[in-house]
């Protein structure tokens, strides 16, 4: 910082750190690790959906030419699992599988062609049992579970929670609507395949490269699994190719990486193929969902009752959570005065289900905006103006203990729909064309940590050097967002450095403090936030230091371009490096931490814990489409984008998190789609799993709204996944103005949009979505009185 | 089993040992250490892999080094081989084309191709010549204008004004 404050970095559009060795291929991801002897694994996977596994017979690979080692479930035998609360996953399965893709057998070999050469020779025996595939046939067959600790039959969860009096808001409201959605599932689909390599020293010590988000959580799922002391493992997040959330759980392949290495002495390392990715998948959970809202004349929303079930998949994954996601994030944005949450999610025989970008939030904001559309056209509302004219305060808590700090809902609203024109061309296009409009709100990292504990969600370390280089440890994880980059923006910013003297060593438990990993959009945040208070004590040993030397108090110093001087006399200065020795001359060695723990805030009741965050990024879409009402066959041809990002640290780089979460969303909304048939996945292949190219990718106009947000480092908040949620309720709120086709499941498909088309002409309600929602008996709700500072309109 | 073949890669004849059913891919990564060049999925469909051979973008997952004897191999290893980045790699960098980084060897080389046959690219003529490549993080856009913005740097440097 600049002796006027002004800032050097923060604020400005400077060069990721990292990208020039991304460009020149320089950057090595783990499966461009070759370390010497190394050996290469992979791993024999279930052809069934759901069966008990007889017999493994691992003979005839142990003896194949070029095989080191082979082993099955009864070698790794300890459950894992993300969550403290589902540790059912296992590195390889031990008698049972619960989907095709399951791994069941691993081996290490010479070369990977020979490692694939000898799966085809274990021999596996399979007792079938009943598959379960959709939510539907989990609620109807409950004879055999998939997993024996879920809450009730194949329903892994069941929660139900009230704030406030649902009855007593549909008594209060002058109409009341009750609509079904369905959200299709889809994948992340990074770019890099999961690779791992995994070494065991002489010495006892255990080292795993990976392509992963969290690498804390893998660091102790490993101990838990390989029975090892986490003083001997240590786990370093290789450059990640694209993560998204499905590089976010401990995974089996890596406990076999390091299991094979274990047993051979030689490092082993595995690679995915794109097939088994899909099996790996913890992507977006289907979800069918039925909302029930009741509204007055001027639209403020007096009762929300909203019931979900998610297909959760074979394994829990992070998924109790996602079940709680579905239902909490809805009072973020337009008040509610009373509120009701229902949700299940039940195990089925395909790949587990987990967090991917928005983690279980798009689904309900896409029920609950495309609702809002209706209801506007029901009361004659603008729907601009009606999310307008009922925006949630700055500065209150929501019915559901929800603390909102910044609000930037309505600038990103008004930006929309000043630069596409919404008001004036909205209902004034020709016949074909359309736009629609939808808001959002996401949270900036997730107010507790996943498994209980009261340390820091964050910690720096700073180190300095006598030459005038800063090294900054964290554990923090760059996925190709940039993290380390606004990790070393920041520390530059505040010793008035150049980016280019900070140095970042970052994911490595043997090397950094804790940092619990790239989710939850909460890095920027807590990082930023660990790293400020990591600088104070060096920026204070350096300017006392500095202060004698120049005979200036120190309070009349700036730190700025790599020197110390005084800010009445500019050229009375020291160089940073001649600053930071007489510092260490007096101090001794130059070293400070700092560490970030989210403030406690959020209700007192069992569910309490998801939802709450330090603070909330607030979205806009407006879409616009072209639908050829012969064919159903639309294209979407521009949309804008507006987010609340507290204060952009760096405006490129934020605007390239809101590219890519719209056009992440517009996959989801238009094309991407996991598909399943007798117990299989359809399509795991990058060919016939349809996601954006080039070409179905239209311009995307994106504006930032800074709110400062006073929880943020600078001001800031999250923006890596937020932006993506407004996109698919826009997109069908557009669909349905250009057509009069209410499309009501994801992904929006011509086949749907004509079979609407084929309805109205008909005199049918056009109208495409599913009509039944399963009843169940849920539980007494959990009741929670409203907070008593709720703002209220 | 294995035999010599020898290729012309980056600008440098290279005879490698390898099994005659290694894709050039494999034969880059595994034999030679080339490791810039990527995989998403070595079935043809995400273009990471992508390399130059005789200027033609090329997907190496689906070609085997004993097509290409005497043909030249260019990898985004060797885009710049004075030791400079190429127009296209500063771009990419500045402008943040490049999140995880993992398609952009792949749209290096697309892009690198394009420009060669045609220096001033328009919006339609970018998209076509890069649709064979994915991306999930970027959106597209900023790949875009990066191609845009290292074309027009090029196109100064041969027209100074």
């Amino acid at each position: 910082m600049t002796d006027h404050g002004e800032l050097n970095l923060v604020g400005k559009s400077w060069t990721k750190i990292d990208s020039m060795s991304k460009v020149v291929g320089d950057t090595l991801y783990a499966d461009d690790m070759h370390l010497p002897q190394m050996l290469y694994c992979k791993i024999l996977r279930s052809t069934q959906p759901h069966a008990r596994i007889k017999k493994v017979n691992l003979e005839p690979a142990r003896n194949f030419p070029g095989v080191i080692a082979a082993i099955s479930g009864e070698d790794v035998p300890m459950k894992f699992g993300i969550l403290p609360v589902s540790q059912d996953e296992e590195a390889l399965c031990v008698d049972r599988v619960r989907m095709v893709g399951d791994p069941i057998a691993a081996v290490a070999a010479l070369d990977e062609a020979t490692a694939e050469a000898a799966l085809e020779e274990i021999i596996v025996e399979y007792e079938p049992l009943p598959t379960i595939m959709s939510i539907d046939e989990a609620l109807s067959h409950d004879e055999v579970q998939i997993h024996e600790y879920a809450d009730l039959g194949n329903i892994h969860k069941l929660v139900s929670l009230e704030f406030g009096s649902i009855e007593q808001g549909f008594a209060e409201a002058d109409h009341i609507r009750e609509d079904i959605f369905y959200y299709e599932g889809n994948t992340h689909l990074p770019m890099e395949q999961h690779a791992a390599v995994a070494q065991y020293s002489a010495e006892g010590r255990l080292t795993l490269w990976s392509s992963t988000q969290t690498p804390h959580y893998v660091h102790r799922a490993l101990a838990k699994v390989l029975e090892l002391p986490p003083s001997h493992i240590r786990v370093i997040a290789a450059p990640v190719g694209g993560g998204f959330g499905g590089k976010s759980d401990p995974f089996s392949h890596e406990v076999v990486a390091c299991k094979l290495a274990m047993m051979t002495g030689r490092p082993a390392k595995i690679t995915l193929t794109r097939e088994e990715v899909f099996y790996t998948h913890r992507g977006r959970h289907p979800v069918l969902m039925w909302i029930k809202t009741g509204m007055k004349k001027d639209g403020s929303i007096t009762g929300m009752h909203f019931r979900s079930f998610l297909d959760g998949g074979a394994y829990g994954s992070y998924g109790v959570a996602s079940t709680y996601y579905t239902g909490a994030l809805q009072t973020l944005t337009y008040p509610i005065a009373n509120y009701k949450f229902e949700g299940a999610r039940v195990f089925t025989n395909k790949p587990p289900c987990g967090p991917k970008r928005g983690h279980a939030t798009p689904q309900p904001r896409f029920a609950l905006e495309v609702q809002l559309d209706k209801f506007a056209e029901d009361l004659d509302l603008d729907p601009a103006e009606l999310r307008l004219r009922h925006l949630v305060p700055a500065h209150s808590k929501t019915v559901n203990h929800l603390s909102v700090t910044t609000m930037g809902l309505g600038d990103c609203i008004q930006k929309v729909v000043d630069a596409s024109g919404f008001s004036e061309r909205r209902g004034k296009l020709p016949p074909g064309k359309g736009l629609g409009i939808s808001g959002s709100s996401y949270l900036t990292g997730a107010g507790l940590p996943i498994y209980w504990n009261k340390m820091p969600h964050s910690g720096v370390q700073i180190k300095v050097d006598r030459g005038g280089a800063v090294t900054v440890f964290c554990g923090s994880t760059d996925i190709g967002q940039g993290s380390n980059s606004m990790l070393a923006a920041i520390v530059a910013e505040e010793l008035g450095l150049s980016l280019d003297r900070v140095i970042v060593v970052t994911a490595d438990t043997d090397l950094t403090p804790v940092d619990l990993g790239s989710y939850s959009s909460r890095v920027t945040l807590m990082t930023g936030k660990a790293a400020i208070s990591a600088t104070e004590p060096i920026r204070n040993m350096i300017l006392s230091a500095a202060a004698e030397e120049l005979d200036v108090s120190p309070g009349r110093l700036a730190m700025s371009e790599n020197r110390v001087f005084s800010v009445d006399n500019p050229t009375h200065e020291l160089s940073f490096e001649e600053a930071a020795q007489l510092a260490e001359a007096t101090y001794g060695t130059l070293g400070a931490v700092g560490s970030y723990t989210p403030p406690r805030r959020g209700g007192r009741f069992k569910g309490a814990g998801v939802g709450p965050s330090p603070a909330y990024s607030y979205s806009a879409c407006v879409a616009e489409v072209t639908c050829d009402l012969e064919t159903g066959q639309f294209t979407v041809d521009k949309l804008w984008l507006a987010h609340d990002v507290g204060k952009a640290i760096n405006p490129m780089l934020v605007i390239g998190q809101l590219e890519g979460s719209v056009y992440m969303g517009l996959g989801e909304a238009t094309m991407e789609e996991q598909v399943f048939r007798r117990g299989l996945h359809k399509i795991p292949s990058m060919l016939d799993y349809k996601s954006p190219t080039i070409f179905e990718t239209p311009e995307i106009e994106s504006y930032l709204v800074e709110t400062n947000d006073p929880e943020g480092p600078y001001g800031a908040k999250e923006a890596g996944q937020g932006p993506l949620l407004p996109v698919p309720p826009a997109v069908a709120n557009a669909v349905y103005n250009a057509t009069g086709v209410r499309v009501d499941e994801l992904p929006i498909s011509p086949e749907k949009v004509l079979k609407g088309l084929h309805d109205l002409a008909r005199g049918k309600p056009g109208r495409v979505g599913p009509t039944e929602f399963p009843t169940i008996e849920y539980p007494e709700p959990v009741q929670v009185e409203p907070p008593e500072e709720l703002v209220a309109e | 089993m294995k035999q010599p073949v020898t290729l012309n890669i980056n600008g440098h004849i290279r005879e490698v040992w390898t099994s005659i059913h290694k894709t050039l891919l494999e034969v880059l990564r595994e034999d030679l250490g080339l490791t810039g060049t990527k995989h998403g999925c070595e079935l043809g469909e995400c273009g990471a892999c992508t390399v130059l051979i005789d200027g033609n973008p090329i997907l190496s997952c689906l070609v085997i080094p004993v097509e290409l004897l005497g043909k030249e191999i260019i990898t985004v290893e060797g885009i710049a081989p004075n030791g400079r980045p190429h127009e296209l790699q500063t771009a990419f960098a500045e402008l943040g084309a490049a999140q995880c980084g993992y398609c952009t060897p792949g749209m290096l080389i697309s892009a690198t191709a394009l420009l060669m046959a045609n220096p001033r690219p328009d919006d339609p003529a970018i998209r076509e010549a890069l649709a064979g490549n994915l991306c999930r993080c970027t959106g597209y856009s900023k790949i875009i204008e990066a191609v845009e913005l290292a074309a027009e740097r090029m196109s100064e440097v041969r027209n100074p004004s």
